[in-house]
């Protein structure tokens, strides 16, 4: 191969080059942002850093220090109990959706854009209309006790062992659309001979759906798990606009807890720490999943 | 000087070899097809030629040049593809042109260009179409205009009749023919039918496993095939394999085998060379084509070698213009063609005339034919 | 739509469709609600908010909220209203989208047509960078963009949106072109196109879908991005959502919730626009993002 293109053509050798020459400055821009940031980052984890990186080396000091922290303890928590409820009642909702709007629904075309749309919102907006929405002076529980309706209290947003589960609602409200349309692309891929060979056997519409439609949805489940898993371990936007993180620390999660450790409380040795625990969580769901994507391709 | 000249090319996919010291020389005016199973190295073969992808080891020669480096617009060849490869965005016309564009052909002479070929191809009225607008045989023709226009030394032709229906297919090969009479342009040509590549070609070369197992004219590859993969892979029905022993007898060769009740039938050898009385008391593998085991009233007249046995007629295909007898031949399943009106019936032992002219022994162990 | 294929040829019974439609209704009920009630809202004087329901119709029905937000309302400190920082999420978000569609594009065409040896690894960087938690790389991008002069500018936002949005223009490309047939390309060589001919003739006349499919997407999550934007922006650069937040949460004064939603309208508009226009390519975007090809 060396050999030929020594004496090789201009064209030729032009026609090697030039797709390495195009790919380079992806390259060069994804090597040194993403992955020489995340090594920068992981080396600041390891220093003395505080308002500005420092370069005192501390070994596992900060991540000691991070992981007796109550503030990210209950960071930690949040987090697990937002993404417990949070994927799972996306994929209950998205997967009850798309089989009742794939029962030949009429007026499917309105229905399905309407579930969908908040997904083209920014979190900052959804923030803003559910953080009202919720408020008890003005929001549902006001309206309640204006239609009559005296006892009904709603005001998790302002209490601090419910708070958090006002942003599962959120953030339900917007993506289980999301989860919807990848169920019902899901759902359009089965073959329908095979229904209308297990109707011709005799299976109910239930035992359908539960021994042979949803057992073919594992790709849309996995999918679903592994971009809502992504998505939660991230969220910060609406955290920030619907609750601020409170009240008091109620709603704080490592997104936030990151980000105040770092760019308010000077505290950037824990702060990297902290990041570089969501990335090991990120890449420990997202990795062997693209493995497996890409490797079904080649 | 020849005009296309593989000389010890290799191919390796990294630690793989995909094909083996291929020589293959074409002189002008040859219609040369590699013809095999999908994944012998045939397709890789004509890219290489192409320029399309590299040789790993070995040249490649066009008029005497050696092709190592040479982009393939510089090669002077043209391609037609198997999916055709039109531009989906261009119309005909520009399809047909944009290579002559590419090489900076100024306007007018693009437009006579053009003019010239679509009137071979009668392709005139379709200039302004896009590919998405034509039939299947439509777009074999612009695909074949295209490759025309640049006026190559040799054209490249990889299954281009493989997308066609069948009887779109049986006519493009004509004009294919026609073509290559007309232009006495210089053709190598890839496909798996190894019909196509009997009646196309002035020569084969019939591949397997990224060998070229025999080169030659049809005639030589149909009635003498080298080894027994060639020998089965070219021609319908293929040719019967009969495993049979050589017993030499007052200086005449005969091959032993048995009928189906178990019989013993002696094949007399019309003129047995040296290498095959040597294989005297050994077994051996005896080719007989479909054709040359007959009913008695339909053997070839002109043969002194045909040698009436009895054996047990199988399942009936009647095809129309033959028919088609099933038997039993040293244990192996064979095949008689039969005329269309032979009497004969399932079950029913009949007499099977077998012209021993058109018979090849093959050694069992290397499979090569027993000259 | 890329969703509405094959319909299923499951039957059900007139008591479950009526029990199916009340579900869908109710489900797009709970979708549409917050976004009624906030346009409903943003047209009534802040008077019948605090003092009123949020169900009721305005009794005077008014454009004054939307005049505010856009052109008035206190943002930070300056009574600029949102308009400035539109301005600034345009000027941001136009460049980012063209120049991350347009590498997209190019590393698709070669990831696929002009395939080398560990172009696959190549492909698998990309396409973990898409995945990282943000939070990874703020601190070394404020340092870096400190240390360049681009902290606080809108260019340095649109760099930063270009190296992060990379990832999924570049998968978007590269799994359309895979599709696309190689042997256009080979019978181009032999034409003699070059390697830009072939991508500019060739490729790109047929691209429509796709390209739009990575405008769409990338302009929904610049425009919608709130974390880089807090994070390197200044009074000068900084982006709708940004602003949004502050003018929602600052904590001077009367809460103008009626402005607030004329707001969040405003901030919402232009993606909701796209969305509604070019939905079925939105969608196509999500779902590609998602499961991979």
């Amino acid at each position: 191969m060396a050999t030929t293109l020594a004496r090789a053509d201009y064209r030729t050798r032009l026609q090697t080059i030039l797709p390495k020459l195009v790919l380079s400055p992806s390259l060069a821009l994804i090597l040194l942002f993403v992955y020489g940031f995340i090594l920068f980052t992981i080396y600041l984890s390891f220093t003395d850093s505080r308002m500005l990186p420092s370069f005192g080396w501390v070994g596992f000091e900060n991540y000691d220090k991070l992981f007796r922290l109550r503030h990210w303890s209950v960071a930690v928590s949040n987090l697990a109990i937002f993404s417990t409820l949070y994927i799972s009642i996306c994929i209950v909702i998205g997967l009850a959706l798309a089989i009742f709007l794939d029962q030949k629904i009429r007026g499917e075309g309105v229905l399905r854009p309407i579930y969908l749309y908040p997904m083209a919102l920014s979190f900052i907006v959804t923030g803003t209309a559910w953080k009202w929405l919720l408020d008890p002076g003005i929001g549902l529980e006001n309206t309640m006790h204006l239609w009559g309706w005296d006892s009904f209290t709603f005001n998790w947003i302002k209490d601090r062992n419910n708070a958090i589960y006002t942003i599962v609602l959120a953030a339900v409200w917007q993506t289980s659309g999301f989860v919807m349309a990848m169920f019902l692309a899901g759902l359009r891929g089965i073959d329908n001979e095979m229904l209308k060979a297990a109707q011709i056997d005799g299976a109910s519409n239930f035992q359908l759906y539960r021994r042979i439609i949803i057992p073919q949805l594992r790709p849309a489940f996995l999918s679903a798990f592994v971009i809502l898993a992504h998505l939660s371990i991230k969220s910060y936007d609406l955290i920030i606009a619907l609750t601020g993180g409170g009240p008091g620390r109620a709603t704080e999660v490592p997104a936030t807890f990151m980000y105040s450790y770092t760019f308010t409380r000077n505290q950037m040795g824990i702060g990297a720490s902290s990041a570089v625990i969501m990335l090991m969580t990120i890449a420990a769901i997202m990795i062997p999943y693209l493995y497996a994507e890409l490797r079904e391709k080649d | 000087m020849s005009f296309l000249k593989i000389e010890n090319v290799t191919k390796s996919f990294g630690p793989v070899e995909v094909l083996h010291k291929v020589d293959i020389t074409v002189e002008e005016g040859e219609f040369l097809v590699l013809v095999g199973p999908s994944g012998c190295g045939k397709s890789t073969l004509l890219n290489m030629i192409a320029g399309l992808e590299e040789i790993s080891s070995g040249e490649i020669y066009i008029k005497d040049q050696p092709m190592g480096g040479v982009h393939p617009s510089n090669r002077n060849i043209a391609m037609v593809f198997q999916s055709y490869a039109l531009y989906p965005n261009m119309t005909v016309a520009q399809n047909i042109t944009f290579g002559l564009e590419m090489h900076k052909v100024p306007k007018p002479e693009r437009e006579a260009a053009l003019d010239k070929v679509s009137k071979i191809l009668q392709i005139e009225q379709l200039h302004d179409r896009k590919p998405g607008q034509l039939s299947g045989g439509q777009r074999q023709r612009v695909a074949m205009g295209r490759a025309l226009v640049r006026n190559p030394d040799v054209f490249l032709f990889d299954e281009p009749l493989s997308n066609l229906d069948a009887k779109l297919r049986v006519d493009m090969r004509t004009e294919i023919k026609k073509l290559h009479q007309n232009l006495a342009a210089t053709i190598v040509y890839v496909t798996h039918d190894q019909i196509e590549a009997l009646t196309l070609s002035t020569r084969i070369a019939v591949m397997n496993n990224g060998y070229v197992q025999q080169l030659g004219t049809p005639k030589e590859i149909y009635d003498t095939p080298a080894n027994i993969f060639v020998a089965s892979f070219i021609g319908s029905p293929s040719m019967n394999l009969i495993p049979a022993s050589v017993r030499m007898e007052d200086g005449d060769c005969f091959a032993e085998t048995t009928n189906s009740t178990g019989d013993v039938i002696s094949l007399k050898f019309p003129n047995p060379g040296e290498a095959l009385r040597a294989y005297n008391g050994k077994s051996i593998i005896l080719g007989i084509r479909p054709e040359a085991i007959t009913d008695p009233e339909g053997a070839d007249r002109h043969s002194k070698n045909i040698q009436t046995v009895k054996n047990t007629a199988g399942v009936i295909e009647p095809a129309g213009s033959d028919t088609f007898v099933a038997n039993t031949l040293g244990g192996a399943e064979c095949v008689a063609r039969m005329r269309a009106d032979a009497e004969v019936h399932f079950g029913e032992i009949f007499d099977f005339a077998i012209n021993m002219d058109k018979a090849v022994p093959f050694d069992p162990e290397n499979e090569n034919r027993i000259i | 739509m890329a969703v509405a294929s094959v319909e299923t040829s499951i039957r059900t019974g007139s008591m479950t469709r009526v029990f199916l439609y009340l579900v869908l209704i109710l489900f797009s009920l709970f979708y549409l609600l917050p976004f009624v009630v906030m346009v409903l809202n943003s047209l009534k004087p802040l008077s019948e908010i605090t003092g009123g329901n949020m169900m009721a119709l305005p009794e005077v029905w008014t454009v004054e909220p939307w005049i505010s937000a856009w052109a008035t309302a206190q943002i930070g400190i300056e009574p600029t209203g949102l308009s400035p920082y539109f301005w600034n999420s345009i000027k941001m978000v136009v460049p980012a989208v063209a120049i991350s569609t347009m590498l997209g594009a190019l590393n698709g065409y070669v990831l696929t047509k002009w395939r080398f040896r560990g172009d696959t690894i190549f492909f698998g960087l990309m396409l973990f960078a898409c995945f990282i938690p943000f939070q990874i790389v703020l601190i070394p991008m404020a340092r870096v963009l400190g240390l360049t002069g681009l902290a606080g500018s809108t260019p340095g936002l649109v760099l930063v949106h270009v190296v992060y949005g990379l990832g999924f223009t570049t998968l978007y490309f590269r799994n359309y072109y895979m599709a696309f047939p190689t042997e256009l390309v080979r019978a181009a060589q032999i034409d003699g196109a070059g390697f830009f001919n072939i991508f500019w003739r060739i490729l790109l006349p047929s691209s429509g879908p796709i390209i739009v499919v990575s405008v769409i997407w990338q302009f929904t999550n610049i425009w919608n991005d709130f974390l880089f934007g807090a994070s390197f922006a200044d009074l000068d650069s900084q982006p709708m959502t940004v602003a949004l937040n502050n003018l929602v949460s600052s904590s001077t004064g009367v809460k103008e919730y009626n402005v607030h939603f004329a707001g969040a309208i405003i901030a919402a508009l232009p993606t909701l626009v796209v969305y509604i226009v070019a939905g079925r390519y939105f969608v196509r975007g999500l779902m590609a993002g998602s499961v991979k090809g």
